[in-house]
């Protein structure tokens, strides 16, 4: 499934993450996943949310430089081989993974959640609805 | 025991020294009117013919150039000989992308080549000596200058340039350099690097002849004591040819302006008004011996006292004090000048907005520059390889315009301190 993370631009400097999670906290917005990727000199917060439009609003009003960018979240049996299973798939589509990271939805179905950043992904989509 | 280069030059009278001056003024200001449009617009302007000018005494009437004249007239504007008798061209960094092209005739060279053998000289420099000359060689006049005024006393010299402190110190023990020539910041960088190896013994200097940036009598006695040696101050600009415009002599009480060749002034910046001897202000300069780019009146920024107090080294030409501040924003780092303006063009040009903060430090003796610049939504990406390409870009942009390396730090909007509502540009934190 295709959904919107959010990026945010963090400064190196000490409570930029802070400054997120308070105002996602201060306005009740839920999250559903973050992964930071981060250089000597400053990081990326990427965000999956309930509501990623308002989130969006909200911290572009308190100052926070963001972008939406799509990326495809697939669900992955939560046992041994689940995710190398997958992964064969992808790489036999010839698919790039920009990068991934895991999700949780906080319910127990034997499911685990990974969020993908590829060129195209449609077809990231078209290959995962093919393996289940 | 003192000793001159150009005795009869540096220990002449004051009335000699004066009755050169209205001689070469007088020719010199019938040349720039005869050979530079640029300036002859500006004496029209002003109601100025060459005929008014009959001594230093009416130097005032003439306008005053600015780097801001020298951007206009670049690059030949103010060219003043046939190009067949142009030999050479150095250059300096001008506001925003403009550089300051100056020329030279070999007359002019030979000139200024003395200037800077005067300052060799006075430091207690022979043709038994070798000269080890750390200044960046190329455009910048540093390293030409007291390379050529190194030949003129007949030193050995090593043309180092700057960088590679590995060779710069074998060299320096390995042939005994006795005469050092860098920038005061370079020269306290290399004292502690000698400390730190243990070649304090092995090292044969006796002095060091150090400008292009400026530096307090603390750091002066830092250099002196870590070398063992006698650390003299030197002082020019591109515009007046380069350094050697004056120097310091065993007092060390101040540089001797080469009166000879430079008329010295010192004016109010804001009113461009001639202010009396020992008053602070405007150093102004006026070149009245070069053929090629002769400045008159060229004012340089620089905040100064002259005096013409009898100097205990026998030298009559004025003495002017080290640079106590500038009356524009421009910044020396590693020895080069930096203006505010470049870097916010910079900006512009690869598409950031003008939100930025200079931070200017030393560490290790050695000055850092860093430009942290705001982010914006528009040029945020989500991919890191992204972000750092475009810093990367950024960076090279800089080195481009300014000639030495900027850190470049993005941070988020607000992190750039405003007072009253005005941005914070530059924060120098060296105590120099």
């Amino acid at each position: 499934m295709i959904i919107q993370q959010i990026s945010v631009f963090l400064e190196n400097r000490a409570g930029q993450l802070l400054d997120v999670t308070r105002v996602l906290a201060e306005n009740e917005i839920d999250m559903q996943a973050i992964n930071i990727a981060e250089t000597a000199d400053y990081g990326i917060a990427r965000l999956i949310v309930a509501t990623p439009q308002r989130a969006m609003r909200i911290l572009q009003e308190k100052g926070f430089i963001l972008r939406l960018t799509p990326v495809v979240e697939a669900t992955v049996p939560d046992r041994p081989g689940g995710l190398n299973e997958l992964l064969s798939a992808v790489a036999e589509a010839g698919i790039d993974i920009e990068y991934m990271y895991s999700a949780f939805q906080g319910q127990r179905n034997g499911l685990a959640y990974m969020v993908f950043r590829v060129g195209d992904a449609e077809r990231l989509e078209d290959v995962l609805k093919n393996i289940s | 025991m003192e000793h001159y280069y150009q005795p009869e030059i540096e220990c002449a009278s004051q009335e000699q020294i004066l009755a050169w001056q209205n001689e070469r003024l007088v020719k010199q200001v019938r040349h720039v009117w005869d050979n530079v449009p640029y300036y002859r617009k500006k004496m029209e302007e002003k109601g100025v013919a060459p005929g008014d000018v009959q001594s230093v005494a009416d130097l005032h009437k003439l306008p005053f150039l600015t780097k801001d004249d020298l951007r206009d007239a670049y690059p030949y504007g103010l060219l003043a000989a046939p190009m067949r008798d142009c030999v050479r061209i150095q250059s300096t960094s001008g506001t925003t992308g403009r550089r300051v092209v100056a020329f030279y005739t070999q007359h002019d060279l030979d000139l200024w080549e003395d200037c800077c053998a005067r300052a060799i000289v006075a430091a207690g420099g022979t043709a038994d000596d070798v000269c080890h000359v750390s200044y960046g060689y190329g455009l910048f006049t540093g390293g030409p200058g007291l390379n050529g005024g190194s030949h003129r006393v007949g030193c050995l010299t090593i043309p180092m340039s700057s960088g590679n402190t590995d060779r710069q110190l074998q060299f320096m023990v390995d042939l005994g350099a006795t005469i050092l020539c860098c920038t005061p910041s370079y020269a306290a960088y290399l004292a502690e690097s000698i400390q730190e190896r243990g070649l304090r013994d092995q090292i044969k200097l006796k002095a060091g002849i150090f400008g292009a940036e400026a530096w307090s009598e603390e750091m002066r006695q830092d250099i002196q004591n870590k070398l063992g040696i006698k650390a003299y101050d030197i002082y020019g600009l591109t515009e007046t040819s380069g350094p050697g415009v004056s120097f310091e002599c065993s007092a060390q009480t101040g540089m001797h302006v080469n009166e000879d060749h430079f008329i010295a002034e010192i004016i109010d910046p804001d009113t461009g008004e001639v202010l009396p001897e020992g008053s602070k202000g405007e150093l102004v300069f006026s070149s009245i011996t070069k053929e090629a780019f002769p400045l008159l009146r060229y004012r340089t920024r620089d905040i100064c006292v002259l005096t013409r107090e009898k100097c205990s080294c026998g030298r009559t030409h004025v003495k002017m004090c080290k640079p106590m501040g500038r009356s524009d924003d421009m910044l020396i780092v590693k020895g080069v000048n930096v203006f505010p303006s470049q870097i916010e063009t910079v900006l512009l040009e690869q598409g950031y907005p003008a939100n930025y903060q200079i931070i200017v430090d030393r560490v290790n003796n050695s000055d850092t520059l860093e430009v942290m610049v705001e982010m914006t939504p528009e040029i945020f990406s989500d991919s890191l390889g992204r972000v750092s390409e475009m810093e990367k870009g950024l960076v090279a942009a800089l080195k481009a315009m300014l000639g030495i390396y900027a850190r470049v730090r993005l941070v988020a909007p607000k992190s750039i301190t405003r007072s009253e509502g005005k941005a914070v540009r530059v924060i120098d934190k060296r105590k120099i």
